[in-house]
């Protein structure tokens, strides 16, 4: 299994070690876990957890892109997902909430995946219909208000714990183990990849590629709605205006903090996960730090521009000449 | 082109909705509620009409609702705290403006980026800069702006057509103009219909990126300080999300998201019918504020299946094109 965890990863590995360091730095107790009512607490624990919508996101997001597509109305179905799971918390069973709450996102991808597979339309406008309408939709469920439940089973989704570590970071981790088997344990991811790189090609290569574009942006609306069922539960309340707000920005960071080109072709689960990592340590190092959260994006502005140059083929056929003239100069 | 072109349906949408709300609510049909509603939307005209050329050439810009935002902002401190006369800081803005969308687009040619997350990092630098500057509301006092606000030309019906109206009025007349009639025009026509085509024909391809990129923001940076005088105010928080009302108004008014068609009239037709759907709403009373996000989804929808199926309506002997590029 090497296509899990490839080579290339190093780069994001180093990212994440530097900014843990300077967030040791600015706050000497970090690295400080403790374990209290069977749950561990400390910053560390705190990155993961924070992290979690972000991740589930990113595990949907970079399916997408490797076909080529985007997904922008994630924030909408975690609006959603989260405004039927406060809705129908306090009066159904758990099963049918989660149901309900995942069925919702199901379906929404299926639209999406509607639009773009059998439709043919542009991923970024075929997504932007449902990101735009989707908010107007959860405030419809929730009737503009910000619904609060009280069920103990819900709750325990966001705030409970298994063997000491948080119930979400246990399912984020479960979905990504879940997703990499599917796709890289079996032959789904390479279909995927070859959709993306050329889906001409695959097509006449016998890949269902409208099979794959859709099976993709479902598997995105589930995830999102999974982290809206969380985001919900964590505050044990659905507010339909703020629930997952530009998590979609976020989300297609972390993809591409991970590697995966937008054009497509090629990706990396454990890395997109990794890219939604750095993105919470950071904004977890820069409140830690005592500096006002507005500096926040600035420095996502910074990260997102050195990996993008970083990636862009100019820049390392630039490097690259610099490189072989300095080994020709020695 | 044959049968209807997009701009002839989204004109038609527009009138047939004017009669329906006409109909239903006959205080519609005043000057006093078009005026108002060419007021309540200048800002989204004027950021419209550069969004359109950036789609047309094939590129998106997400930045323009930061820069608006960082442009009230940087007026407000400028004019209040600084010190510094209304118009030199109006120079000072459009230039600092004109200067980040060019550093955009020049990003994007020289490194071959996506314009999607070029502009992306583009809007969480411009939406940071604004909190750094403050993150509460400064209001106005200067007198220039109580001078601009209290000016409006009279219309029959005793309908106000305000200062902010007319230079959105004047800025889409430009832009049609500038797009329709001017070289610069069929080049941006000529990016978006192929980039490696228009570089052939001696299209500088880099210029022009960068040119479009700046007119864009230097256009989000007048409807900053549109919303300034709208507001009377300064906030780093101001037309959070304008970006997507924007690329819905330019789609709805019958431009191709992939780029190469489309037109500065058929957005401002755009913004109208997303502004007559607020006003809808306002006289209704009893439909919240939700419904005009689901209904822009829905008009949304219904363009871009009535684009694709003429688009496919004029390839139809081509060879079919599956998947979509970003």
């Amino acid at each position: 299994m090497t296509a899990l965890l490839p080579r290339r990863g190093l780069a994001q590995i180093l990212a994440l070690i530097v900014i843990l360091a300077v967030d040791r730095i600015v706050s000497p107790q970090f690295f400080d876990l403790r374990l209290q009512d069977g749950r561990l607490f400390g910053s560390l624990i705190d990155v993961l957890n924070r992290g979690t919508p972000v991740a589930l996101l990113s595990l949907g997001m970079v399916l997408v892109i490797a076909t080529r597509g985007i997904d922008l109305s994630v924030g909408a179905v975690m609006a959603i997902s989260g405004a039927i799971a406060a809705s129908l918390a306090d009066t159904h069973s758990l099963a049918v909430v989660l149901a309900a709450a995942l069925g919702a996102g199901l379906i929404c991808g299926l639209w999406n995946g509607f639009l773009v597979a059998v439709l043919g339309m542009q991923p970024i406008v075929a997504t932007l219909i449902l990101m735009v309408a989707g908010r107007g939709i959860a405030q419809l469920i929730t009737e503009g208000r910000i619904v609060t439940f009280s069920s103990p089973d819900l709750v325990w989704l966001g705030n409970g714990a298994v063997l000491g570590v948080p119930m979400p970071v246990a399912i984020a981790l479960g979905m990504l183990i879940l997703t990499g088997a599917v796709v890289r344990g079996s032959a789904l991811g390479l279909l995927i990849e070859a959709t993306g790189g050329n889906a001409r090609a695959s097509e006449l290569a016998g890949v269902g590629t409208r099979a794959m574009i859709l099976a993709v942006y479902v598997w995105c609306g589930i995830c999102a709605a999974l982290a809206g069922v969380i985001a919900a539960a964590d505050i044990m309340g659905a507010d339909a205006n703020n629930a997952g707000l530009w998590l979609e920005l976020d989300a297609i960071l972390a993809v591409v903090i991970g590697g995966t080109s937008l054009f497509g072709g090629r990706f990396s689960l454990v890395l997109a996960v990794l890219g939604a990592l750095i993105i919470q340590t950071m904004n977890t190092g820069i409140l830690l730090s005592g500096y006002p959260p507005e500096f926040n994006l600035l420095v996502k502005a910074v990260v997102v521009m050195t990996v993008l140059l970083l990636q862009s083929p100019k820049f390392s056929g630039i490097a690259g000449i610099a490189a072989r003239l300095r080994r020709s100069k020695a | 082109m044959k049968g209807l072109p997009p701009v002839l349906i989204t004109a038609i949408v527009l009138v047939a909705g004017f009669a329906l709300c006409a109909v239903q609510f006959p205080n519609i049909a005043s000057t006093r509620v078009v005026g108002n509603l060419l007021t309540d939307n200048a800002f989204l005209g004027i950021v419209a009409t550069g969004m359109t050329f950036v789609i047309i050439s094939g590129g998106i810009d997400l930045s323009v609702g930061s820069v608006i935002g960082f442009t009230t902002v940087f007026v407000a401190l400028a004019i209040e705290r600084w010190g510094v006369p209304p118009l030199l800081a109006f120079v000072a803005i459009l230039a600092l403006s004109a200067a980040f969308g060019a550093a955009m687009g020049a990003v994007i040619h020289v490194f071959d980026l996506p314009p999607f997350i070029v502009t992306l990092a583009g809007m969480f630098l411009a939406r940071g800069a604004s909190f750094l500057l403050s993150t509460e509301s400064v209001p106005i006092t200067a007198p220039v702006y109580s001078t601009v606000s209290d000016f409006a030309l009279r219309m029959p019906g005793g309908g106000r057509l305000t200062a902010i109206a007319i230079i959105m009025l004047v800025i889409v007349i430009g832009g049609a103009l500038l797009l329709h009639l001017t070289r610069f025009g069929a080049n941006v026509y000529a990016l978006g219909g192929s980039r490696a085509t228009a570089s052939l024909m001696g299209v500088a391809v880099g210029k022009m990126t960068v040119k479009i990129y700046m007119l864009s923001s230097l256009l989000a940076g007048i409807a900053g300080i549109v919303f300034s005088f709208y507001t009377s105010a300064g906030y780093s928080l101001s037309a959070v999300g304008v970006e997507l009302d924007t690329i819905a108004a330019v789609v709805i008014g019958g431009t191709l998201l992939t780029g190469g068609q489309g037109s500065v009239i058929g957005t401002f037709l755009g913004v109208l019918i997303q502004g007559l759907i607020q006003t809808y709403i306002n006289f209704d009373g009893t439909l919240s504020s939700w419904w005009t996000k689901i209904a822009t989804g829905v008009l949304l929808f219904a363009f871009i299946a009535l684009q694709q199926g003429l688009v496919a309506l004029a390839r139809r002997p081509a060879a079919k094109r599956a998947g979509a590029a970003t």
